[in-house]
């Protein structure tokens, strides 16, 4: 493998790597936070690709389809939390993983009635559309770079966000002990439609950026679901730190994984949780 | 006196447990009541019903002259009611400068007449440890930081539930004072605690449950005065 090869391999992981955190740092919010297991996660990622693809035939316009298409996903979020989730906080986790399932079943076949079983394209935006030369025979689209910088923006946003608001350490107060923030006068109800909305937001605009990348498709959420699920386990359950950290090591496992052992790719990114698992039970960064 | 708090016929349950057998609990402005008896007796559960923590099914729960029985914990605390829980509420991950920064605001009637500055001066031990994180602080500090926070919502009454509770005496010492302190600025206070003879010197008004019944409830100088109804309730 030379310098330039393993470059592009390590750009894929890190961008893989990177979409999956946005997808895994919703997950372990809404798990470390409300104490839910939203199964339904990954239906927002798809939920997003269809947005997307659908908005930009509205607006022509790939950005304003993103935006559009978020604040679609947020209210979604809303609705659902507010209509479904807001029942499951008392519930046993067999509860909830009946009802976010039901959601999935739910919210495909929605998709199959609103826009069929085809394979949709969307267009990569004609500004990043470009690749950039690395040698005679290989380049790097513009459009991954570009990915991975909004990614990184979004998640240096989101460690602002937690780690320096005032709403951050309400979310941080509220995932750690949600009586006593009650107590405090902070409304936890408010706080999780707020968490689920932004949570839904994020999985979906996950869902919008691949989009160019991975064409849009029936069931696209239920591939990501199960990784996004590593990531929030190998991270620690609410850990956005920890999601971020271990969405880049599957990123990164899984791509190279691919190129070097094909044969065992498949499971390599299990093999990284169980030995982060033997290594520390609760993820690199379970709270207290 | 004007009630600020005033629960009436509290009937509270855990699962089939009856808790509580119609519980009337009442606080005025600036008042100081302590709740006491012995240890399963319904001291937690009133507390925790007044504050929407575990809601009453029957009886009512009125804060500043509004039916706050069904409103949700926030609600309630929004009302002017601050609450210092047994085992302190530290929030795991967060420094003892975030406690502050993420309690603070004004009380129901706008007012801000505590803020971080205040109560640092008050427990100017915090002040050394801002960058701590609350959970990596010793009992005592961790008591004054639920304390502090709790007077950062700028409340009309303070609930503390076992404050002392595990301190060392000089500690503790230093937590009546404060408790004191707060009393003399006219935030009314309801008070757990397992130190009967301070609570006598310190209340206006005590309560002493048996068995999820309040079976006294006057106040805490004529109780001081017939130690017969300590021995007979509490067993002092």
């Amino acid at each position: 493998m030379d310098f330039t090869f393993f470059l592009i391999q390590a750009l894929n992981g890190v961008q893989y790597g990177l979409l999956l955190f946005l997808i895994a740092s919703g997950l372990t919010l809404i798990f470390g936070i409300m104490h839910v297991i939203n199964l339904a996660h990954g239906a927002f990622y798809m939920v997003g690709a269809y947005l997307v693809w659908s908005l930009t035939g509205v607006f022509d316009s790939f950005v304003v389809a993103i935006l559009a298409g978020i604040v679609c996903a947020a209210a979604l979020g809303w609705v659902i939390e507010r209509f479904l989730v807001i029942h499951l906080y008392n519930r046993d986790h067999l509860d909830q993983v009946l009802l976010t399932y039901g959601l999935i079943l739910v919210l495909n076949e929605v998709q199959r009635m609103m826009f069929g079983s085809d394979v949709h394209g969307v267009a990569v935006p004609s500004m990043v559309a470009a690749s950039i030369p690395l040698t005679d025979t290989l380049s790097y689209p513009v459009y991954r770079l570009v990915l991975a910088g909004v990614c990184l923006a979004l998640a240096f946003a989101m460690y602002w966000i937690i780690q320096r608001t005032r709403l951050g350490m309400w979310i941080r107060a509220g995932a750690a002990n949600r009586e006593m923030t009650a107590s405090l006068g902070i409304d936890i109800r408010r706080l999780n439609a707020l968490v689920f909305a932004a949570g839904t937001a994020l999985a979906a605009f996950a869902g919008m950026i691949a989009a160019p990348l991975s064409s849009v498709y029936p069931g696209m959420g239920d591939n990501v679901i199960i990784i996004s699920f590593v990531v929030v386990v190998i991270g620690g359950i609410g850990s956005v730190k920890g999601a971020f950290l271990g969405a880049l090591a599957i990123g990164l496992t899984d791509t190279f994984g691919r190129v070097l052992l094909p044969e065992m790719s498949s499971v390599m990114v299990y093999a990284l949780m169980a030995a982060v698992l033997l290594w520390k039970p609760n993820g690199l960064f379970a709270r207290a | 006196m004007e009630a600020l708090i005033d629960a009436v016929g509290l009937h509270t349950y855990y699962g089939a447990s009856h808790i509580l057998h119609g519980v009337d609990f009442r606080v005025g402005r600036g008042e100081t009541v302590c709740l006491m008896g012995r240890n399963g007796m319904g001291k937690t559960t009133t507390l925790r019903s007044l504050l929407g923590l575990t809601r009453a099914r029957r009886g009512t729960v009125t804060v500043r002259g509004r039916d706050m029985t069904r409103a949700d914990p926030s609600a309630i605390a929004r009302q002017g009611i601050a609450y210092v829980p047994e085992g302190r509420g530290i929030f795991a991950g967060l420094s003892v400068r975030e406690h502050l920064i993420m309690a603070e605001r004004p009380g129901p009637d706008g007012r801000r007449e505590w803020t971080a500055e205040r109560v640092l001066d008050y427990f100017p031990r915090l002040a050394e440890r801002l960058d701590n994180q609350g959970t990596n602080l010793s009992g005592g500090e961790q008591q004054m930081l639920s304390i502090g926070r709790a007077l950062l919502t700028n409340p009309d009454v303070l609930v503390l539930d076992e404050a002392t509770e595990g301190l060392a005496p000089l500690i503790r010492r230093d937590i009546w004072n404060v408790i004191r302190a707060i009393k003399a600025t006219g935030i009314a206070t309801v008070i757990v605690d397992k130190n009967v003879k301070v609570l006598l010197d310190l209340t206006d008004r005590s309560v002493i449950m048996v068995k999820g019944r309040v079976v006294y409830d006057g106040p805490s100088a004529e109780l001081k005065a017939d130690p017969g109804v300590l021995q007979t309730h509490i067993g002092l």
